[in-house]
């Protein structure tokens, strides 16, 4: 077996074939670019005699590794949900600072370059400029270490994506009815302000709807300033996407459902449609009001 | 009256009325008949409606599926009984373990946990090729989901994608929503059919389309 073979990528590249762990391990784990004819493979490979034979491993194979990767995911707690969505943001926050002085300092650089050396001066701003620069083939010492700086800010960057991407995958299934409903980033962030699923199960609607706005909502109560209309969950297109004028009555029937929907994954813990229509229905006529202006 | 419908599924009578029917293990407590066939309820499955309205989709009968957006396994329970190998994403782990009480019955569907976005991590294990690549996941940028797995079809295979408008955006009007991802669709795909769903799901539009040719990369 030479590493150049694209069929050496198949999940059925393993040692023994009565395996069944390493089989499923290699069913998780691994990956190809591309997919290949995997049934034709693996009988070439002496793996199994015929395709038929070949699907009954593989059915036993992703039934197994999918058992185990579901039992693994579900103990996924809200704890884990709220330390990785604590770290996305310190991810992205130091990536845009940290690709922010890189920017400054390339600027500087590459006014002093000849252009035809593919170092446009126009550097993009946050993370793309610092993308551009890391792709540039350093010619000093200070280019080197403004190279080198870029490409911590891209894997920052590339960290913050996983991060997400492990959020996305965890939200879910700690709160299916919430997740659902907010996004699954939104819903993270929600349990977290509020201190978890139990504790957010216990807000009133009207607490969800100001939660991560607490500095505006002081400030209301000292009386300084209007009532904050919404907080976190501004980010949710219900809302961000509702005209300014209507924005309090989506932000209010938003946080309503997503109280329930945090009640029904608290207390029943499982996916409920209604109240996911209920809401689309509520948006329509908030929408439709707009329109009739 | 009514156009052919691919071996392995029937219009049956149940409870007096004629319905979509494929034969294998009831999952979802729908009704069954004596010759085991079981009904296949449109409203619950976007693939139902879609020949409920008598949209020419072509199955073949024992063609190979990747099926994104299994989610509990309702309509690819009814795929794995009259297509041939089919291979069933689901990236929420919760559905995903009813998916896999649908999978033990049915030797030739697989079960992945994976996420449909991310082809590159169960390209290992679904096979190139294949007739068809069926799409119902409820993500935003899913023109892209469809491109990125385009490479698992044979040059003459065909996507069937359930597109929901309120995935993209919940506010805009689907009608845009729906020009928007056939345009994105277009990089790698020929359209060759859309319909309207709403009889049966509000805000879908059913899309059938063919990889192009002229595009190698997905």
């Amino acid at each position: 077996m030479s590493g150049q073979n694209p069929g050496d990528s198949g999940w059925f590249r393993y040692g023994d074939p009565n395996d069944a762990e390493s089989a499923a391990t290699a069913i998780t784990e691994r990956t190809a670019e591309q997919p290949q004819n995997w049934p034709a493979e693996a009988v070439r490979a002496g793996f199994v005699e015929d395709e038929d034979e070949y699907y009954d491993a593989l059915h036993d194979a992703t039934v197994r590794a999918t058992r185990e990767a579901v039992q693994e995911r579900e103990t996924a707690t809200e704890q884990q949900l709220q330390y990785t969505i604590a770290a996305m943001d310190d991810a992205e926050r130091t990536a845009n600072e940290i690709a922010e002085r890189v920017v400054e300092w390339a600027g500087s650089l590459a006014d002093s370059r000849s252009e035809g050396e593919g170092r446009a001066p126009d550097i993009p701003g946050g993370v793309d400029g610092a993308r551009a620069v890391a792709a540039w083939t350093p010619e000093t010492p200070a280019e080197e270490r403004v190279v080198s700086l870029a490409e911590r800010a891209v894997d920052l960057d590339a960290e913050r994506a996983e991060l997400r991407s492990f959020v996305e995958s965890q939200a879910p299934a700690v709160a299916p009815n919430l997740a659902e409903m907010a996004g699954p980033v939104l819903a993270a962030r929600l349990l977290s302000l509020a201190g978890g699923l139990e504790s957010l199960a216990k807000k009133p609607a009207g607490t969800v709807q100001v939660l991560g706005a607490e500095d505006a909502l002081f400030a209301h109560l000292r009386g300084r300033g209007s009532s904050p209309k919404h907080g976190v969950i501004f980010t949710h297109e219900h809302v961000r996407g509702t005209h300014p004028d209507n924005r309090g009555s989506a932000a209010r029937a938003l946080a309503g459902k997503l109280a329930i929907a945090a009640r029904i994954d608290h207390y029943a813990g499982e996916f409920r449609q209604s109240v996911h229509d209920d809401l689309a229905d509520r948006m329509a006529t908030i929408r439709d009001r707009e329109v009739g202006e | 009256m009514s156009t052919d419908l691919p071996p392995g599924i029937q219009r049956r009578r149940f409870d007096g009325r004629e319905r979509l029917a494929t034969r294998g293990e009831p999952v979802y407590g729908e009704p069954q008949d004596e010759e085991g066939w079981r009904a296949w309820d449109a409203g619950r499955s976007k693939l139902g409606a879609m020949l409920e309205l008598e949209l020419n989709l072509g199955f073949a009968g024992d063609d190979g599926v990747l099926y994104l957006g299994a989610a509990s396994g309702t309509t690819v329970s009814h795929v794995a009984d009259f297509a041939g190998p089919t291979y069933a994403v689901e990236f929420a782990p919760r559905p995903t373990r009813d998916l896999l009480a649908v999978a033990d019955a049915r030797p030739n569907l697989f079960p992945l946990l994976k996420d449909a976005r991310a082809p590159e991590t169960y390209a290992h294990v679904v096979e190139a090729g294949l007739e068809y690549v069926v799409q119902d996941v409820a993500t935003r940028g899913q023109a892209t989901v469809a491109l990125r797995n385009r490479r698992f079809l044979a040059p003459d295979g065909r996507l069937v994608a359930a597109i929901k408008a309120r995935s993209e955006d919940v506010l805009e009007d689907p009608d845009d929503v729906f020009s928007d991802v056939l345009d994105d669709l277009r990089e790698g795909y020929a359209i060759t059919d859309t319909r309207r769903l709403d009889r049966f799901h509000d805000d879908h539009l059913a899309v059938v389309a063919e990889p192009r040719a002229d595009d190698g990369r997905s």
